[in-house]
């Protein structure tokens, strides 16, 4: 399988501007499985996947794959919160990482096609990708995502605005790829998606990790107050 | 009052008869002002695009002073030019002086900076919102800056228009570096002066109306291009 | 884009640049205003085979231009500056062609009464006398300086002049212009007030002084300080300038019925 785990984070910390965003996190992920990263709003959530994928400067610490930086760098991919569209079409979106690996226009575009197909974009085809409504753009930043076979997937709510039933087909996609091998590290506010998905889960609390849990221990049985109150809705502080 | 339709019915009938000085002059305006377009943009674009991009030690003060030079007099950069490109000046030996070349020259000076300015303003933008993605992409400094240029092509259209804009109605810098002279270096705007100074006015008026009506044709014939290509692109 | 970029070629492309033999002359803007010129220049391309590209300037801009060898030869009219142009080098010899004259142009009311003056003194003082607006060309050009030096053969420093005296840093044309927008009085040479095409209420009042003659001189520029000048082509152009065909062009030339330059080259 992969050669990039285990992944060892050693007292990593983020800072913007005097605050920390995340940190000190000490981290050990290894190969296969899906990490969900739950937590309150503000939680850290966001920075801590920025600064796993390595695009948040680290203030301190050490985050190492197996595999070296630069080599696992081109193995990963990102979904942001609020995706990013690139003011072109939906084809030229989904073909744009392609593109940038050098891959001819023609076998760039066949690919795009079928990426749109199968993330249910595949009659938007040829519409701007700035007109696409906020669910077709999370499912476009996903086919962007994955066409170039990731390794490693950074979710940052991949499902935040999806409907019930567009929710299931991006969990039925994330389900083919962490069987085709894709390591999954997603962030939700949905329980009952961490539930669906996780493998083991990471509860965030003011920028560090509070308690770290498989899926069956954490959501039946968590080991802290805090996590207790966040399930039950409670404000946690 | 009566000199503007004075001036209006010759412009009619200068544009009606084709008259071959005013079709010659036109062709070199539009000859000059199109080529330095090319150039300035060439150069200013990935200017702007580059300033959007890249963080370095000198970006706030390179923005500064471009935006400095964006109010530069063009009578300065004429004289700047002339100075350059006199036989007695370093350039001398090239014979670039009261040439069309030497005009383009000075309206590339003129136009850089304000392309320049307005491209880096579009593309901040759009680099900010293209940010995360393209430093997830792990893309090289380069295809940052050409995704910048690709997709922001329709602001830049617009800067490029500005800078067609500020050329094709220079005056003081080609006449100093051009020189004004009848088939080889006159063109619209110095034709203009020359018509003023002798007083005709009409004949003034007739050549700034049809510079109005050629600045209004290249702005339509350009979007006209870029929309029909766009119409198969998106 | 890509389109834009094809059809900004294309223009491009259209410039090549006939050769032919040619040379570049400065001449001042009131030579030019004369429309001589037009009638020269296509007989010298017709006899001699040579594109003569003029530079119309001020005489500063025209010296300066020599001097750095930038044109080929001058023709100006200011006869203490080309003096010193040849003493500092700058040109090989200095010849006469031609002279035309200047005239007093004011408002057909003529306040000053300008017009009864027996010279051009005279008529400045009377100006003065009345405080008349008085457009100078206040520009370092050859008229200009022939303007300075009748005000100081009348008794009169421009300098301590009153408010009615507006210098205007100007072509003749634009100080033309300004004139009639102020219907002011102005010394003008003949021909750029014959050609004139804004003159509202003014009229020529005033002419015929034998010091508002105005000589104008060939220069060319020497090639020994400027090794690209095309001293061989400037010599052609002399001896064309001097020949019975250019004076019989010169003599001849009228506007209105008015002669305006008399050929006096030796
Ligand atoms: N660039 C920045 N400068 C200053 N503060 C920041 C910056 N980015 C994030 N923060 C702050 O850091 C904290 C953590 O933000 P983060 O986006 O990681 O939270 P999150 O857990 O993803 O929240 P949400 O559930 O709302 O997405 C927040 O309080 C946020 O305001
Ligand atoms: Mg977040």
């Amino acid at each position: 399988m992969s050669d990039m785990f285990p992944l060892i984070v050693e007292g990593a910390l983020t800072r913007r501007r005097g605050k920390v965003l995340v940190g000190p996190v000490d981290l050990r992920l290894e190969a296969g499985g899906v990490t969900i990263v739950i937590g309150p709003n503000g939680a850290g959530k966001t920075s801590l996947l920025r600064m796993l994928h390595g695009i948040a400067r680290l203030n301190a610490g050490r985050i190492e794959w197996a595999c070296g930086q630069e080599r696992a760098r081109e193995k990963q991919a990102f979904v942001f919160q609020t995706p990013v569209m690139l003011r072109r079409s939906v084809r030229d979106n989904l073909a744009y990482p392609l593109r940038l690996g050098g891959v001819t226009r023609r076998e760039a575009r066949a690919q795009a096609d079928a990426m749109a197909e199968k993330v249910g974009l595949g009659d938007a085809l040829g519409r701007p990708a700035t007109v696409l409504s906020g669910g077709e753009r999370q499912k476009l930043a996903l086919g962007r995502a994955l066409i170039r076979s990731p390794q490693v997937l950074f979710l940052d709510e991949p499902c935040a605005s999806l409907d019930g039933r567009a929710m299931r087909e991006v969990e039925e996609i994330l389900k083919t790829a962490v069987q085709d091998g894709v390591r999954l590290i997603m962030s939700t506010h949905n329980m009952g998606q961490a539930r669906r998905l996780a493998s083991e889960v990471l509860f965030l609390l003011g920028g560090k990790i509070h308690e770290r849990g498989s899926t069956v221990e954490f959501f039946d049985a968590p080991k802290t107050a805090q996590a207790r109150a966040f399930l039950n809705g409670d404000i946690v502080e | 009052m009566s000199d503007l339709w004075d001036g209006l019915s010759q412009a009619w009938i200068l544009l009606w008869t084709l008259d071959a000085d005013l079709v010659e002059i036109t062709a070199r305006s539009l000859q000059v002002t199109l080529t330095a377009l090319a150039i300035a943009s060439a150069i200013a674009l990935p200017l702007g695009a580059f300033l959007a991009v890249r963080r370095f030690r000198m970006r706030r003060l390179t923005i500064a002073v471009l935006n400095a030079l964006m109010g530069l007099p063009p009578v300065v950069v004429g004289l700047v030019v002339y100075v350059l490109l006199s036989r007695a000046g370093p350039f001398g030996v090239l014979g670039l002086l009261f040439t069309p070349t030497a005009m383009i020259i000075a309206q590339v000076i003129i136009i850089v900076p304000l392309i320049a300015s307005i491209a880096h303003q579009a593309l901040r933008e759009l680099w900010s919102d293209y940010h995360d993605l393209l430093i997830s992409l792990n893309t090289s400094h380069v295809q940052r800056m050409s995704a910048l240029l690709w997709d922001g092509r329709r602001a830049l259209l617009t800067a490029s228009l500005a800078g067609f804009g500020r050329a094709i109605g220079e005056v003081g810098a080609i006449m100093i570096v051009g020189g004004n002279i009848d088939h080889h270096t006159r063109v619209l705007t110095t034709a203009i002066a020359l018509e003023t100074g002798k007083g005709d006015f009409a004949l003034a008026l007739a050549l700034g109306f049809i510079l109005i009506g050629l600045a209004i044709a290249v702005n339509l014939a350009i979007h006209w291009l870029t929309r029909t290509e766009q119409e198969g692109r998106w | 884009m890509k389109t834009f970029f094809v059809a900004v070629a294309a223009v491009a492309a259209m410039s090549a640049v006939a050769w032919a033999e040619d040379m570049k002359m400065a001449v001042t803007t009131s030579f030019h205003n004369s429309g001589l010129s037009d009638i020269l220049l296509p007989a010298i391309q017709e006899d001699l085979g040579l594109e003569v590209q003029l530079l119309v300037v001020g005489t500063g801009q025209a010296l300066r231009l020599g001097e750095a060898g930038d044109v080929d030869a001058i023709l100006v009219h200011s006869k203490k500056a080309e003096e010193r142009f040849l003493a500092a080098g700058h040109g090989t010899h200095r010849l006469e062609i031609m002279y035309n004259d200047f005239v007093f142009i004011g408002p057909k009311a003529d306040t000053a009464s300008v017009a009864d003056s027996a010279n051009a003194a005279q008529a400045l003082q009377q100006i003065a006398s009345t405080e008349s607006v008085f457009v100078s060309r206040g520009d370092d050009s050859g008229t200009h300086k022939k303007e300075l030096s009748l005000w100081a053969s009348a008794g009169l420093d421009p300098q301590s002049l009153g408010d009615w005296y507006r210098a205007v840093g100007a072509g003749m044309g634009a100080a033309l212009n300004t004139a009639s927008g102020m219907d002011a009085y102005i010394i003008s040479d003949r021909a750029s007030w014959l050609n004139f095409g804004n003159k509202g209420e003014l009229a020529l009042l005033y002419s015929g002084d034998p010091v508002l003659f105005n000589q104008y001189a060939y220069i060319p520029v020497n090639p020994d300080k400027h090794r690209h000048v095309k001293n061989d082509l400037a010599m052609k152009l002399e001896n064309w300038l001097v020949s019975d065909r250019a004076k019989d062009l010169i003599n001849t030339y009228k506007i209105n019925g008015e002669t305006l330059f008399v050929f006096n080259a030796k």
